[in-house]
């Protein structure tokens, strides 16, 4: 999935590389203070080899001679943010509050609708599309629900 | 010869069943573009829980040798590779369709995977026994380093750069030791309830490996994709046996490489069916040809692939150290029926260890007469537009993450994972090192506390852990994959700026 074509900026790449050095920081503080200190031994290894890696990430973002990945775009954040925005409402929120098959449902349907390249005034896409989705949840209450009896939340609906 | 004492396990009536339902649900999603192997079984682990151990490693071991193979499907018809195993396969097969030669493409492509899966899987039968018989030599301090050694290998394999694929392994095995730590009781990292009880390694993978990916099909946008398909003419098997036959060159060369390779942890099919190819064409009397829709090219490549696929296993099988991304998912499958691979597990649960090992030799067969009669209909399959493609793998990765322990808690570590990793993968981080780092953490942790304790009560950890030879040797190999990776993201680097 890494592309080495176009790159990211210095700026871009200087955001996760200040977050994983930070966690890094965060990791190692917690290491070498938290107790029993016995339960550490293993996580005070990692920690400092992982914060002199994030150290040098770091630095190295910081020169701008981090130039591997692409990047997000903001025309590509602009494209994914509705799809991420309702499977992140799906995982964190719908799926307990209404139900898993209930939100799973809402949520296939509208990422389905959403980057379908057919009409949304089309009633035949629509129908196509709960049609698709229908038959998709019916497999997948099949396979979890019937054969695996997997006990989902029912939340609001089901 | 023990393995011959099991393979009637394969053709219980439920064991078949599953080796064929996965053989043919593994070329189906092998051929479907965006879908890997490695998320393919992924997100098969959470239908094995019903199972008992040999059964699920059975449709988990079927599924890995058939995405891989499957990917050609797409590769020859589509020109678009199921899965970057099969990239090299697109280069000839693709202008052998156009030429109307899609189905002897597909059939010597079929063949030569089963050939070069037979010997990778034989590979794996007669040297994972003596292997593991090594194994037992190992002390804590060796099956540390070992750990480590699996991290290290794979971050300098798997990542364009040194820093950002060592931090990737580094950051995997810090998500290990989230939770409670098992010899002291203590709480550590928990930073919000879900952690409690640690990250459990199934929902990791599916979030790791599904979640980029639907990320990555979101992307794409609304866009109308055109894929033309080449049409299929009718072609007799003999042919392309016949066909094979005259390669034997290719085959060879395909078979033997895709076999190494699959050894050496964590370089996997792309890089053998990429190699196999080009050293095929340069030992090839008719290198121009190559590109143009010559025979040879697909049969080193999926050769290679395929043969790949057992050795890969090998490690795994005998020290316990996936030695791959899909490895790594297969050992999660594994322990969540309890069974920890290594030197005992041919001692300990050798019905369940050949018994699987048989079903991917008779795997192999399965999918050369399956792949041959269904790559038409799977094609089609690998047209299904991207935003179902999206939904679906989304809405699985919910019910698989949540199905492992019935925990809302881990679709919450799923996802959050899974997003995590699609913005470390945009900048320059790999996923691979992660998961071994997750994976191997407790193995390592394990191991060091065990080896600190020997060492207090010996010599000190110094002479525990750097003494002796196979010490010394392991420590030299992870020493060695750290100064290779240095050296070769250097050399990458001088590279790309020459070119700019």
């Amino acid at each position: 999935m890494t592309s080495a074509s176009p790159q990211a900026s210095r700026l871009q790449h200087l955001i996760p590389g200040t977050l994983v050095f930070v966690l890094a920081l965060i990791v190692a503080w917690l290491s070498f203070t938290a107790e029993p200190s016995a339960a550490f031994l293993f996580p005070r290894l990692i920690a400092v080899v992982l914060l002199l890696l994030a150290a040098w990430n770091f630095v190295r973002c910081l020169l701008g001679l981090s130039r591997v990945g692409s990047g997000i775009s903001p025309s590509e954040l602009k494209t994914i943010a509705p799809g991420l925005a309702i499977a992140a409402l799906l995982m964190y929120v719908a799926a307990k509050l209404l139900g898993f098959y209930a939100a799973a449902f809402i949520a296939y349907l509208l990422v389905y609708a959403w980057y379908d390249p057919a009409s949304h005034l089309d009633p035949g896409a629509w129908a196509r599309r709960i049609g698709v989705t229908a038959g998709f949840m019916a497999i997948i209450y099949g396979l979890f629900a019937m054969l695996l009896q997997v006990q989902t939340p029912r939340g609001m609906f089901f | 010869m023990e393995f011959l004492n099991y393979f009637g396990g394969v053709f219980e009536p439920v064991a078949f069943s599953l080796l064929v339902g996965g053989t043919i649900g593994g070329l189906i999603l092998g051929a479907t573009p965006g879908l890997s192997p490695t998320m393919a079984v992924a997100l098969l682990i959470p239908f094995t829980f019903k199972l008992e151990a040999t059964q699920g490693l059975i449709l988990l071991g079927a599924a890995y040798t058939a995405t891989v193979a499957g990917g050609a499907v797409s590769a020859i018809l589509l020109k678009i590779p199921g899965a970057p195993a099969n990239i090299a396969t697109a280069l000839d097969g693709y202008a052998m369709a156009q030429k109307g030669e899609g189905a002897k493409a597909l059939q010597v492509s079929f063949l030569a995977s089963g050939i070069g899966g037979v010997f990778g899987v034989l590979l794996l039968i007669f040297l994972t026994p003596v292997l593991a018989q090594w194994a037992l030599a190992f002390g804590p301090s060796h099956l540390f380093w070992m750990a480590i050694l699996g991290v290290t290998v794979i971050g300098s394999l798997d990542s364009k750069s040194f820093v950002k694929g060592m931090l990737s392994g580094c950051l995997g095995l810090w998500l290990s030791m989230i939770g409670y730590d098992d010899m002291q009781g203590a709480q550590r990292f928990i930073f919000h309830d879900s952690l409690t009880g640690g990250i459990n390694i199934i929902p990791a993978l599916i979030g790791i490996f599904a979640i980029p990916q639907v990320i990555d099909m979101f992307s794409k946008g609304r866009v109308i994709h055109s894929i033309t398909e080449v049409a299929i003419q009718k072609q007799a098997i003999g042919e392309s046996m016949k066909l094979l036959g005259r390669n034997k060159r290719a085959l060879s060369i395909g078979t033997l490489l895709g076999s190494v390779i699959g050894l050496i942890p964590g370089v996997g099919g792309q890089i053998a069916g990429l190699l196999a190819y080009d050293q095929s064409r340069k030992f090839s009397p008719n290198k121009a040809k190559y590109g143009t829709g010559y025979p040879e090219g697909v049969i080193a490549a999926e050769s290679a692939n395929n043969a790949m696929v057992g050795p890969s296993l090998v490690p795994l099988l005998t020290l316990s150290i996936p030695g791959s991304p899909t490895a790594a998912v297969l050992l999660g499958g594994l322990l969540i029926h309890g069974i920890f691979p290594g030197s005992d597990l041919f001692t300990n649960y050798p019905e369940v260890a050949w018994t699987f090992i048989n079903s991917m030799l008779i795997g192999q067969i399965l999918m050369v007469i399956f792949g041959i009669w269904i790559a038409g209909y799977a094609a089609k399959v690998a047209k299904i537009p991207t935003p179902i493609m999206a939904a679906s793998v989304l809405v699985l990765a919910l019910f698989g993450s949540y199905s492992v322990q019935q925990s809302i808690g881990d679709v919450y570590i799923m996802f959050t994972l899974g997003i995590g990793m699609y913005v470390l993968d945009k900048f320059g981080f790999s996923a691979a090192p992660l998961v071994l780092g997750l994976i191997l953490g407790p193995i390592a942790e394990a191991n060091f506390v065990q080896g600190s304790m020997i060492a207090n009560a010996m010599d000190g950890p110094l002479a525990y852990f750097l003494v002796g030879p196979l010490n010394l040797l392991l420590v030299g190999l992870v020493i060695a994959s750290i100064v290779y990776s240095f050296w070769s993201s250097r050399l990458d680097r001088a590279s790309t700026e020459a070119a700019s």
